[in-house]
């Protein structure tokens, strides 16, 4: 039943995903998390601290847990083959010192990426600066990332080539 | 001014957000993840994969329209056009080196009760509010 392509209806999961991003984005407007004054506000822990934040965390964790839990028991969602859920668990520097400089610019602009991308119906081009500020530098960041992987993986590649074949035990870059 | 009604507002849409992460992940099998979204939108491959995430972009744009007609939001912008870029830089760097956002770590790791997506959340809510406290200080 699972055999077979990745997408088994191709309709629905493209409507699914229209249908999650219309509520998304409705929740966003809603709960106030596209004003970067309220955003801001909760994150003045020190001055007129604005908790909604945190409502809007609890609401969310609180229904997502649920389907966490749903999809335990279940071998693949309803219209794809299978579950693509990140399973990673090494806290590795590059996740910590990324979301240190997501924060600062979170605090400073008061928009993370959904926000951001919902105001830009505002027509501001103030909003308009950060998305493409937050686009050019993802993609940049994303390229610089992957050639300092791929030059990381070469390096230890050849110290294992070299080590072999010289004998070695030392082997540079 | 916090007012009450913030409790509820906040509420409400949460579980709306709550409930769009569910049906992507139950229906589709995917993390509602907005960073992660819009970095696969910029990788040249086309299919239904890549339109599924165009169409949850397109409806974030709309269905906040809807709400903002309905229900009206909070308006406010950035402090300056300035401040809006350089926090966009941070924002789009940051969140693609940590590989998740509020939305990826905070709401979808939290729910999966991910220790990766707990640092990332108090680290990012930890440096935020450091920005937020030396931009008031300094006049920015």
């Amino acid at each position: 039943m699972n055999q077979g392509k990745e997408i088994q209806n191709e309709t629905m999961f493209q409507m699914v995903g229209a249908i999650a991003g219309l509520l998304f984005g409705a929740g966003l407007v809603i709960s106030g998390m596209t004003s970067p004054e309220k955003v801001r506000g909760f994150l003045d822990f020190t001055g007129k601290w604005d908790p909604t934040l945190i409502f809007v965390m609890g609401g969310a964790v609180g229904v997502h847990f649920f389907a966490y839990r749903f999809i335990r028991g279940k071998q693949s969602p309803l219209f794809a083959r299978a579950f693509q859920v990140p399973t990673r668990r090494d806290i590795e520097p590059k996740l910590v010192i990324g979301a240190a400089i997501f924060g600062i610019g979170w605090g400073l602009g008061g928009y993370c990426p959904g926000p951001a991308i919902v105001s830009l119906a505002q027509g501001s081009h103030v909003v308009l600066a950060f998305v493409v500020g937050m686009l050019a530098s993802s993609w940049v960041v994303g390229k610089l990332d992957a050639q300092f992987e791929a030059r990381k993986k070469a390096c230890a590649e050849t110290a294992k080539l070299q080590a072999s074949s010289t004998g070695q035990q030392h082997a540079t870059r | 001014m916090f007012e009450t009604v913030w409790i509820i507002r906040g509420l409400v849409g949460g579980v709306l957000i709550g409930l769009a992460a569910s049906l992507l992940l139950i229906a589709n099998g995917r993390v509602a993840g907005i960073s992660g979204i819009l970095n696969q939108l910029m990788v040249p491959v086309r299919g239904v994969e890549f339109r599924w995430r165009l169409f949850f972009v397109i409806g974030l744009i709309v269905g906040g329209l809807i709400a903002q007609v309905l229900v009206g939001g909070a308006e406010s912008l950035p402090p300056s056009l300035g401040t809006a870029l350089v926090a966009g830089v941070l924002v789009g760097s940051g969140t693609r080196l940590a590989n998740g956002c509020t939305s990826g770590h905070g709401v979808c790791g939290l729910s999966r009760l991910s220790v990766r997506s707990l640092v990332a959340t108090v680290t990012f809510i930890a440096t935020g509010a450091l920005a937020v406290w030396l931009s008031n200080r300094l006049g920015g």
